[in-house]
């Protein structure tokens, strides 16, 4: 009889061990698709002007917060059953504000230091985002802003009796629209005119102006684009958290930026396949050693790729001419 | 090929063997072997692209080679050291090598005289103690530095910049800021001086005054290795050309033998093949029947 | 009207616009501005009882940004119109490697003492100033917490300034030096003065440990890297609660005594000892003396660095890292030993702060006093000592002066918190400053050595490094 309970027990750890990794390789990737897609605005704008973005992960956060606010004003008014219209037009609505947002940041605090030396833009960047994190502090308060639970339909992947593991509508959503978006974005910059301008830009500013591109619309258009995708990437982290609070944009900000450097700065698909292993990592340690540093992690993996790896998996390595 | 002019004695100053450079797929530097020697003015010539530079950034250490070996043997019969194992900055220090660059590299925040002390780092580094003795005012710091100041107002003087010594080296003419780039390196008291173009950009009368200035360098005993594309200027003052085309050897010896060269000519201008063989022969038989 | 325009094209914009320009430019960037503030704004998320969001509409908040923007565009253009004719050029000019007249060197000696004649009396002049117990106040939350900030200011100027090397970390050897002291002090017992080094040459250690390896990296990976370090470090010390115990930091560290005697009320406490009748004040005039000795000695040394081969090595590292390595010199150990020099005193800045608290927490060691430090030394301008401690007064004196300023509760309700604000102030002044002075506020460069004459070098032609 004991051996009875024994085998049961064996077979219900290793069964329900199957279903921990499956349920949180799910958990991952949908983390890893959030963080992929800010991933991809540092990754376009270091691309294209060299600098590194510190305030884009505050527009992610500020993203989530019009998203959040649209999105309580919207249930005032069309009705909490109009979950899927509110969010539809909560997405449209957070990708042109910050959009909006991330544009007159370009034109206020980098254009005008473009000329200027290296450490000018990083500043006015640094500054931005504790402007931007604080605005937010002092416009919306300080404490945690929550959401009533969305889209929280489940589809059973696995059903196990030790551990289902489930897909819930959230998670699906969110790692289709990510697919989607980088397809799209993937298009536009190999395909379009504009793509071909921006490359132009990345490879050689000055050359690529005397060729007749509009580099200052470029730029500024690169600026949008990463921050319609940041807006995407806040309202993913509305529904998905249903919280949302004004320093959400340091750590985050930080793990997309790791994200975009594991991938290979300058690469798109690269941002997203970055993205998708940060969030992997994060979740795997979480569930499999503590919660408590995971952050930790990230940081580490950052200063570990920077110093070992620091053209990224996907990127170019730079080489200086002597 | 014509031999290479009959040398000292001794071992070459400079020695390279079958070096090559390969950058992914791309080779810059094929199978290169020459000598430079002892107090002679050694040029490496060829159309652009050829690998000058490349050479020169494997010789001071900023490449490491694919393959070969190179060796420098000081004059005065100290030990030989391979240059392909160290990395640049002891190169400089150890074996002696210094170097001026395409795109003249000064400090140009800091005064003529400051680069010129910057150049002296290593022995003003000794003679501070590795800086503790310095922060206490001990050990012959004062003393050094007196003697680094007196040799860089020389170099100054040498070079006609004196009367400059305290203005930004940024604020200077190109043509000083090349001189000074090359009194800088001499500050380092190097055995051999590499040059990366130093006429570049020069008028006439300027590059007059640089072959006087390299000239007397290589009286003093310094052996010069330099990249030069202005004919006047290689043909002036050089004792050896080595002549490098695509990445290979095309041609080595004195001056004048290698500007008739059939070869280097159909590098510089682009004969056709066929025609150089032919020169070639023209050559060869000219050559039996003398 | 073609003409007119035409006219307009070739004089430049500055100098014809016409005021229908200007407010048709004012108009738009209020338009922005309406888009700016809709939502975050205009409604504000506030938590009703049952923790349901309410929003609070705040068009009259909106009405007022937008006509502030508009007021201000119009201002700048007239006023930019007036700038542009006068102050850019002349500072090129007059700076540019110029030799200084004697007159104006005296005069800038004259003002440096009497700059260092106030500081070293400054307790005394507030005790004049404000009496004995309002005087506690300016000397340290105002006196004490400058000069901690002039000492970090200083310490990743060498880094920063000096070298170029582009350090967004530099906290984390601000908590090794606090941490280390309140350790050790408070479990080993050992004297502010032995522990004061001590921390020091922890912080150096952990300088190149973690300078080492990232060394390599140029400009904003740079930065990066060992941003996630002070991170790194910052989480550590809240997550490893048996080490430093977590966010409920260590208290009751021990203060500092008079080489032995203690600042209390007791019968053998300093003022009982000298005679005195007992106040606080005694210590906090002490810690003052301690932390401007401390200052002043990394002046002292850092400019003597400055004329030693190494700070010499430093500056041409941060114009021209592969000319130096041409030169025969290690760039590897001249960044790691700027690196370890600024840690170490970052690392006494440290450890005076815990003896000074008597308590730490992980809460004081942010990424955000790293960006403070560094906006201290860029805005000083890098390299030089005096305007790295302008900086340091300019930036937290306002910091501190803006919880001075209880009349604005009169004019914005009782609700309004002025400190609240000074973190958005901060962040707009630091995206301003560097608009406004990118290369700081002294923009001449002073060689270290000279043959006729020192003259000074314009920051145009000095290099700011690439890590």
């Amino acid at each position: 009889m004991v051996m009875q309970a024994a085998s049961g027990a064996l077979a219900a750890v290793s069964g329900g061990r199957m279903e921990l990794f499956v349920q949180q390789l799910i958990n991952g990737l949908t983390l890893g698709s959030i963080y992929g897609l800010i991933a991809i605005g540092y990754t376009m704008v270091f691309g294209i002007i060299g600098m590194v973005n510190f305030a884009h992960g505050d527009v992610f956060m500020i993203g989530s917060f019009i998203a959040l606010i649209t999105f309580v004003w919207l249930s005032s008014v069309l009705g909490e059953s109009a979950v899927i219209l509110s969010l539809f037009i909560v997405l449209v609505v957070a990708m042109v504000l910050t959009s909006l947002w991330n544009w007159t940041i370009e034109r206020v605090a980098y254009r005008p230091l473009r000329g200027s030396f290296r450490l000018a833009p990083l500043i006015s960047a640094i500054g931005m985002s504790i402007f931007l994190a604080n605005l937010v502090q002092v416009t919306q308060g300080p404490r945690n802003k929550p959401v009533p639970p969305l889209l929280t339909q489940t589809i059973t992947v696995i059903d196990s009796p030790v551990y289902a593991v489930t897909i819930s509508y959230k998670q699906i959503a969110i790692m289709l629209v990510t697919a989607v978006l980088l397809a799209l974005f993937w298009y536009l910059v190999q395909r379009t005119p504009l793509g071909r301008a921006q490359r132009a830009c990345e490879q050689d500013r000055r050359m690529a102006a005397l060729l007749g591109v509009d580099v200052d619309r470029t730029i500024s258009i690169t600026f949008v684009m990463g921050a319609a995708l940041a807006a995407v990437a806040g309202v993913m982290y509305m529904v998905y958290y249903g919280v949302v609070n004004f320093n959400d944009g340091f750590v985050p900000g930080v793990k997309a930026f790791t994200a975009a450097v594991l991938g290979g700065i300058g690469s798109l698909p690269g941002a997203v396949i970055g993205g998708l292993l940060i969030g992997l990592i994060e979740v795997f340690w979480s569930a499999y050693f503590s919660t408590d540093y995971k952050d930790v992690a990230a940081f580490s993996i950052l200063a570990i790729v920077l110093v070992f790896l620091p053209s990224g998996l996907l990127g170019r390595p730079d080489v200086e001419k002597v | 090929m014509s031999a290479p002019p009959p040398g000292p004695a001794d071992a070459p100053l400079l020695r390279v063997e079958h070096l090559t450079m390969r950058f992914g797929g791309l080779t810059a530097v094929d199978d290169l072997s020459f000598e430079a020697h002892a107090g002679q003015i050694t040029a490496l010539i060829g159309p652009n692209g050829a690998g000058k530079t490349t050479v020169f950034n494997c010789i001071t250490g900023f490449y490491k080679p694919s393959e070969g070996m190179l060796t420098l043997t000081p004059p005065d019969g100290g030990r030989a050291t391979l240059l392909e194992r160290l990395p640049d900055f002891r190169i400089a220090r150890e074996a002696r090598v210094s170097r001026t660059f395409q795109n003249i590299r000064l400090f140009s925040g800091m005064t003529l005289l400051e680069n010129l002390m910057v150049a002296q780092h290593n022995p003003l580094m000794r003679a501070s103690g590795y800086t503790l003795l310095g922060m206490l005012g001990i050990g012959g710091f004062a003393r050094a530095e007196r003697a680094a100041i007196e040799r860089a107002t020389a170099w100054l003087d040498r070079v006609g910049l004196l009367h400059r010594a305290d203005d930004p080296a940024g604020e200077l003419p190109y043509g000083d800021q090349r001189r000074l780039e090359i009194a800088r390196a001499m500050c380092s008291d190097p055995l051999l001086l590499c040059l990366d173009e130093p006429a570049a950009g020069l008028n006439p009368r300027e590059s007059a005054a640089l072959n006087a200035l390299l000239r007397g360098i290589r009286d003093d005993g310094v052996s010069i290795l330099l990249i030069e594309h202005d004919m006047s200027v290689v043909m002036e003052i050089s004792d050896h050309v080595v002549v490098l085309d695509y990445g290979v050897k095309i041609a080595d010896g004195a001056a004048r033998a290698v500007r008739d060269d059939p070869k280097v000519i159909a590098a510089y201008l682009g004969v056709e093949d066929d025609e150089v063989e032919a020169a070639e022969a023209e050559a060869l038989q000219a050559g039996e029947a003398a | 009207m073609a003409l007119k325009a035409r006219d307009a094209a070739i004089e430049g914009e500055a100098a014809r616009q016409g005021f229908a320009e200007i407010v048709k430019q004012a108009a738009f960037a209020a338009l922005v501005t309406l888009g700016l503030c809709i939502p975050l704004l205009a409604i504000r998320t506030d938590q009703s009882l049952n923790n349901q969001l309410v929003l609070v509409p705040r068009w009259d908040a909106v009405a007022i940004a937008c006509g502030l923007v508009f007021l201000g565009r119009i201002a700048l253009a007239y006023v930019g119109r007036a700038g542009s004719l006068t102050g850019g050029t002349t500072a090129r000019f007059h700076a540019a490697g110029a030799a200084r007249p004697v007159g104006k060197a005296r005069l800038a000696s004259f003002l440096r003492t009497a700059l260092l004649g106030f500081v070293v009396a400054f307790p005394f002049i507030a005790i004049w100033g404000v009496g004995w117990q309002g005087s506690i106040k300016w000397i340290d939350n105002f006196g004490v917490q400058i000069l901690i900030y002039v000492m970090l200011g200083w310490g990743l100027n060498i880094v920063v300034g000096l070298a170029g090397l582009l350090d967004l970390g530099y906290v984390a050897f601000y908590a090794v030096g606090a941490y280390s002291y309140a350790l050790l002090a408070k479990n080993f017992g050992l004297s502010f003065w032995l522990l004061l080094p001590l921390s020091g040459i922890l912080a150096a250690f952990w300088g190149v440990l973690l300078g080492f390896p990232v060394l390599r990296l140029r400009g904003d990976y740079l930065a990066i890297v060992t941003l996630a370090f002070g991170e790194i470090i910052r989480l550590v010390l809240i997550n490893w609660v048996d080490f430093s115990n977590g966010y409920a930091g260590i208290g009751g560290i021990p203060r500092p005594t008079f080489f032995g005697i203690p600042f209390n009320a007791s019968d053998d406490g300093f003022a009982a000892r000298f005679g005195l009748e007992f106040t606080p004040l005694y210590r906090t005039i002490f810690l003052y003396y301690v932390i401007l000795a401390l200052a002043l000695l990394t002046a002292i040394v850092t400019i003597r660095l400055r004329r030693l081969p190494i700070g010499r090595a430093w500056e041409a590292l941060r114009e021209d890292e592969i000319a130096c390595r041409a030169l025969g010199i290690d760039t590897v150990n001249t960044k790691l030993t700027a690196f370890a020099l600024g840690a170490m005193f970052g690392g006494f800045a440290g450890a005076f702060f815990a003896a000074r608290q008597g308590f730490i927490s992980p809460e004081s060691f942010t990424f955000i006093e790293s960006a403070l430090i560094l906006w201290i030394v860029v805005l000083g301008g890098m390299g030089s000592q005096i305007g790295v401690a302008i900086a340091a007064v300019v930036m937290i004196g306002g910091t501190e002066l803006l919880r001075e300023l209880d009349f604005l509760k009169a004019v914005f309700g009782q609700d309004f918190d002025p400190a609240q604000y000074r973190m958005l102030i901060f962040g707009l002044a630091g995206v301003m400053m560097i608009r406004w002075k990118p290369r700081g506020l002294v923009s001449t460069r002073e060689p270290t050595v000279f043959l006729r004459e020192r003259k000074a070098v314009s920051v145009d032609l000095v290099k700011e490094g690439h890590g």
